[in-house]
């Protein structure tokens, strides 16, 4: 059975939703983020599985995918500096806890 | 005499205005000297003036017009004219408030509010002179309101007082009454004609273009004006409460000028009268019934300024009534010689009042051996008063009982009444002389303060700055009759005709038995006078108890006051009343509603914001999935929708 256009979308539509279920669900802001990441790829293997289905003679989506790399990269070391200082203020990473700017 | 000079009779005395205000405040006496040189100056151009318009040839005036707002095409012009009628009131005008601020300065002596006094002084002669000179409703309109202004702020000039500050008050409501329909009639004649020169419209009504209902209503509401200002029947009320001022304000504002301004509109737009006969009926028998009431009222007032207080409304009708049947010479004739004798009397009451410090007629008597001077005087202003001949009164009135004789029909029941006005004041005017200056002095020895700071021993006749204007008033005052005969340009009547943009219509002539007749109601109402107030012959209770429900009446100034009390209290509160609750909670109520639904809405929606970073990815997430199922389900609908 060869793998078409179809198996990589359901996986990557099966990331996708197991990483947004993280994001919403967990309490740990670092697991948190590491969803986010899930999130990501998972539109990573959408953008080049489409282009190599729809246009394979340009790059388009393997240059998104790049961009989306780096972006990622730079997101994670800005998330995990918040986390790193609220876990410094408040000796607590649960997200549940994190509720100060409320009403 | 370049017309173009007509300015500086506004800007003369408005300049003092401001000098008084702003340079000499604290110099009370400079104010003093400031005003009396403009008004001096101005009475200087007032004889210019009137020379030059002597000079004119017949049927010419001096006019001079500025733009003053040009929108698109059409231009509104506005400007002075000096004709007959003008230079008569010029003279007039600055003749008495000259003599006026002369005397203030021992009236007012020694008084806080000096320099202010002068200021408002200086205001409304600029003011009433721009108002006899303007020859654009527009204009009149604008000086006519700064004529009422300055007599609010003069009314109310001791405002420390709370009988003042209502009568002011009450005098600027009442007169804003009125003015309700001058402004109506602007509106109505400048949406018809498009132009409020006064010419122009003399010139529509008399060539019919200006005519009908349209016609009716512009001169209602002129004469609603002039019946505000003038203080004529029904609005006449604010006019013996204005007393609280000042005297020489009273002589000055309330007797000579400014309450004769409601004449002068009428005498100046006549034409528009004579086309429009039932306006002109309205104005003659509303003249003729202020005259009688008044006077009828006079005869009961205890209060010296009261007295002519009442006089002024009644003198007034006759003048209105001698315009309402068409006399002109008459009725202007008239507001001339009674703004002499009339000035003359008030600040003779005035030379009394500093004298005794009192206002009341029973607290006085015996006076001519204190005050000779102001005896003569006032007697001479009396005389006049009186219509006794050869006094100028005299005349003017004869020549009004004589136009409403011409008049026929109602004109003969005014003569009637006319007559009869005649009678009771002679009658009201002496008792008022013989009350303040026949008998034994009744006041007491020494009275408390009266707005004086100087303390009151014995009567004492008052300083030459106060007797001398007395004396040269009361030399017109006696005189002034006998221009109906020849003056320095012709008899008053032609001079008066002959300089004007219409032609008025003038029958000169003298009519024996109207003059015997009121000579006759003259002398005997004199004698009457004399009889209950001079000689005693006959007590005043008798009438009074005799007549006692008609005493009453008069005393409670026909319930006038009462009536209009009621009205204000009753039906205008009542309306307030009613507008107040419907701001209050109906139009504030919605407002209101609209703003604590907002509140409350916020108050229950801020709980969403729990603080949890989750929540809000969750709630997105839920909106992400809400348009993409609206889109999804309800895309083909919302393609349609957009077209």
């Amino acid at each position: 059975m060869a793998i078409t256009l179809n198996h990589y979308l359901v996986l990557s539509a099966a990331l996708f939703t197991i990483g947004l279920y993280g994001a919403l669900a967990k309490r740990n802001a670092v697991t948190i983020l590491m969803c986010l990441e899930l999130m990501f790829n998972a539109a990573n293997i959408a953008f080049v599985a489409l282009t190599r289905a729809v246009a394979p003679q340009v790059l388009t989506g393997q240059v998104f995918a790049l961009f989306v790399i780096t972006v990622a990269a730079a997101e994670v070391a800005v998330g995990l500096a918040i986390v790193l200082a609220v876990y410094r203020q408040r000796r607590t990473i649960d997200a549940t806890e994190i509720d100060l700017l409320k009403w | 005499m370049v017309a173009e000079l007509a300015w500086l009779f506004i800007l003369l005395p408005l300049l003092s205005f401001l000098l008084c205000v702003f340079v000499t405040r604290p110099y009370p006496r400079l104010s003093g000297y400031v005003t009396i040189a403009a008004v001096g100056a101005t009475f200087l151009l007032a004889l210019v003036a009137f020379w030059s318009v002597g000079n004119l040839p017949p049927d010419r005036t001096l006019e001079s017009s500025v733009q003053w707002v040009v929108i698109g095409g059409s231009v509104l012009k506005v400007g002075l004219i000096i004709d007959s009628l003008t230079a008569v009131m010029l003279l007039v005008v600055t003749l008495i408030s000259f003599l006026i601020q002369i005397y203030s300065q021992g009236y007012m002596a020694g008084d806080p509010g000096y320099s202010r006094y002068y200021a408002f002084m200086s205001l409304f002669t600029a003011s009433m002179l721009g108002l006899v000179l303007a020859n654009n409703l527009v204009l009149v309109f604008i000086f006519w309101e700064l004529v009422g202004l300055c007599s609010y702020l003069l009314i109310g000039f001791w405002y420390q007082r709370p009988a003042a500050a209502a009568a002011a008050k009450k005098a600027f409501l009442v007169t804003r009454l009125g003015d309700l329909g001058f402004l109506s009639a602007l509106l109505v004649a400048f949406n018809t004609t498009g132009n409020l020169d006064i010419r122009h419209l003399i010139d529509l009504a008399e060539t019919k273009q200006l005519a009908g209902a349209t016609l009716t209503a512009v001169g209602l509401g002129l004469f609603s004006g002039a019946v505000g200002k003038s203080a004529q029947f029904p609005l006449h009320v604010w006019l013996p409460d204005a007393m609280e001022g000042p005297t020489p304000v009273s002589a000055l504002i309330h007797a000579a000028t400014m309450v004769a301004a409601g004449v002068y509109l009428v005498g100046r737009t006549l034409p528009l009268f004579l086309a429009a006969p039932d306006v002109l009926l309205v104005i003659a028998v509303i003249g003729g019934l202020t005259a009688f009431m008044a006077a009828t009222m006079g005869l009961v007032m205890t209060d010296i300024k009261r007295v002519l207080a009442y006089s002024t409304i009644s003198q007034l009708g006759y003048m209105m009534m001698g315009l309402g049947v068409g006399g002109l010479v008459a009725g202007i004739f008239h507001l001339l010689n009674h703004a002499f004798f009339k000035a003359l009397l008030f600040l003779a009451a005035g030379s009394i009042i500093h004298s005794v410090g009192t206002q009341d007629l029973r607290e006085m008597g015996g006076l001519r051996r204190f005050m000779p001077v102001t005896f003569l005087t006032m007697l001479a202003g009396a005389f006049s008063l009186a219509g006794l001949p050869p006094f100028s009164g005299f005349w003017s009135k004869d020549e009004i009982l004589l136009e409403a004789l011409r008049f026929g029909g109602v004109g003969q029941a005014l003569y009637i009444l006319g007559l009869l006005t005649a009678f009771l004041t002679a009658f009201y005017t002496f008792r008022m002389v013989f009350l303040a200056f026949g008998g034994h002095y009744r006041g007491p020895a020494v009275t408390g303060d009266h707005g004086h700071d100087h303390g009151h021993g014995a009567p004492h006749e008052s300083p030459p700055v106060m007797t001398v204007p007395l004396i040269v008033l009361a030399v017109p005052s006696v005189l002034s009759g006998f221009l109906t005969f020849g003056g320095f340009f012709g008899p008053f009547g032609e001079f008066l005709i002959s300089r004007l943009s219409w032609h008025p219509h003038y029958e000169p002539g003298l009519d024996l038995t109207t003059m015997v007749l009121s000579a006759a109601v003259s002398i005997l109402g004199i004698l009457g006078a004399y009889a209950v107030y001079g000689a005693g012959w006959v007590s005043p209770e008798v009438f009074s108890s005799t007549f006692r429900s008609v005493h009453t009446l008069l005393v409670n100034r026909y319930y006038m006051d009462h009536l209009y009390n009621w009205i204000a209290r009753r039906i205008v509160l009542g309306i307030a009343g009613l507008l107040d609750w419907v701001d209050r909670y109906g139009v504030d109520g919605v407002v209101n509603a609209i703003a604590e639904l907002a509140v409350m809405a916020a108050g229950s929606l801020r709980l969403l914001q729990r603080g949890w970073v989750q929540f809000y990815a969750l709630m997105v997430t839920l909106g992400i999935i809400l348009l993409v199922a609206v889109f999804g389900f309800f895309g083909d609908i919302i393609a349609f929708l957009r077209g």
